[in-house]
């Protein structure tokens, strides 16, 4: 005799068919498509627990909305999307000032602190549409964050069905993002990611209507929160309980296209090309060293310190660059093509950021295009007569 | 212990070379060996981490010149998502 614990498989996923969800006594999974009658055969699986595929940020946020689904008993494995747009990781190996920070990734720092599996998953490629024609716009900066969203959840589901897992998490908040986490677009990034009432936000999920995994009784609506608005003070609260006392930057502050500055360098490389596109070394590039656009057809990317010389040295097969060689100073590099007259320019610029900026001449090693060096002796550039414009 | 396996993730930033090791981590078998060359001093941290997180053993992290090389064994679920335990 079966104890029969009935659950209705998604009507909203069409790409499975419609089946009733029972348990045996020995605890398998029972399946039985609905058109047909309890007397007609019925498939059984082996059953395990619920499981959940969480999106980790890294932060937070997603961080309690894992660990609250963890604590009803639902397995949970993480998800991280690459983008090539996150602050930490890069930007942390890179510049000496960041030498003493800890190097470790919050992703996976988050997983361990949870006891779950994490896998990333690289969207560089794809995720170029939604920087370049965001469907629903971008906030303050050229950050897309309600298609990012969307975007993050849509992958999220589509791994959960290719593994075999039973709904998605996020550590979402009503309230908390002016764009992607308001009570009027949080149903967009269900609708439009395909994962509909598969989305669970553990966070606040009693202020949104019920989720399959709550009507299904896979997760206990009581157990879950209610938090709004930009108040921190709840998650803080939750971490307590939890027993987090270390945990990284606050929810949404990992990404570089919220960042005024990073943005305006991005806007004038796609307006320098003439087209709105990018690879990952373009968009790498854009984190390190100080830009300058002398001229619209070439710009200069010049590090600030031994750091970024070590970073920006990786690139220097594939772009014009110049070093002081009489001065200690910053290696250049040179994006664009350029003439006699605005090699002997750049030369002057990165002499006026090396040692020798108050020496008469500065020797600068500049080696172009058939990687032939060849020596500059230039004056340096006078600091207080590069237009603020050049400054990207 | 399975087959070696070399990994080239040098002069990529973090997450990239967790990433590469995913990657390739997946089309292996258990008990298969991979040793990743790196430049990045954030793979001291990551990879040893996602190994943890996922399964799989750190045997060695050593320095050669300016190279870290890191040695790992692939855990006995491999590379994909199952975690029943």
């Amino acid at each position: 005799m079966s104890s029969w614990v009935h659950a209705t498989w998604s009507h909203e996923d069409a790409t499975e068919p419609a089946w009733t969800r029972a348990l045996d006594d020995d605890s398998n999974l029972m399946l039985t498509p609905m058109h047909t009658s309890e007397s007609h055969a019925t498939a059984t699986v082996p059953r395990s627990r619920r499981r959940a595929v969480a999106l980790i940020s890294g932060g937070l946020d997603s961080m309690l909305a894992a660990r609250v689904i963890i604590e009803q008993g639902v397995e949970v494995q993480g998800l991280n999307f690459f983008t090539g747009f996150c602050v930490e990781g890069h930007t942390h190996a890179i510049r000496n000032k960041d030498r003493n920070r800890p190097k470790r990734n919050n992703a996976l720092w988050v997983a361990e602190q949870l006891g779950i599996k994490l896998h990333f998953v690289d969207v560089v490629e794809e995720y170029k549409q939604i920087v370049i024609n965001p469907r629903h716009g971008y906030g303050a900066n050229l950050n897309p964050c309600l298609d990012c969203k969307t975007f993050m959840v849509g992958k999220a589901f589509a791994w959960m069905q290719q593994h075999g897992f039973d709904f998605v998490i996020t550590g979402e908040v009503v309230g908390q993002r002016p764009k992607s986490q308001r009570k009027d677009t949080m149903p967009v990034v269900a609708r439009e990611s395909g994962a509909h009432d598969r989305l669970l936000r553990p966070l606040c999920a009693k202020r949104l209507p019920e989720t399959l995994p709550e009507r299904e009784g896979w997760v206990s609506r009581e157990a879950l929160h209610d938090f709004h608005g930009r108040s921190r003070k709840p998650q803080m609260a939750l971490a307590e309980r939890f027993g987090f006392s270390e945990y990284a930057q606050p929810a949404g502050g990992c990404c570089f296209l919220t960042n005024r500055q990073y943005t305006v360098k991005l806007k004038d490389l796609w307006q320098s090309r003439g087209r709105r596109d990018y690879e990952l070394d373009d968009i790498m590039l854009l984190k390190v060293g100080r830009h300058l656009r002398p001229r619209p057809h070439f710009k200069l990317i010049i590090a600030r310190e031994d750091g970024e010389n070590r970073f920006l040295s990786g690139y220097r097969r594939a772009f014009t660059h110049l070093q002081p060689v009489s001065h200690g100073g910053p290696l250049t590099l040179v994006d664009g093509e350029v003439g006699e007259d605005d090699l002997v320019l750049a030369a002057r610029l990165t002499a006026r950021y090396s040692q020798g900026r108050d020496a008469e001449f500065v020797d600068v090693e500049a080696v172009t295009g058939d990687g032939t060096p060849r020596r500059l002796r230039v004056a340096p550039f006078p600091a207080d007569q590069i237009p603020e414009a050049w400054h990207v | 212990m399975g087959a070696r396996h070399s990994l080239d993730a040098r002069r990529l930033l973090c997450p990239m070379p967790v990433i590469r090791v995913q990657q390739r981590v997946a089309e292996l078998s258990p008990g298969d060996v991979l040793e990743v060359w790196c430049t990045d001093p954030g793979t001291r941290n990551d990879i040893p981490a996602w190994c943890r997180v996922n399964g799989h053993r750190m045997l060695e992290v050593r320095d050669e010149d300016d190279d870290i090389v890191l040695t790992l064994e692939v855990g006995d679920d491999g590379g994909g998502a199952r975690n029943d335990g």
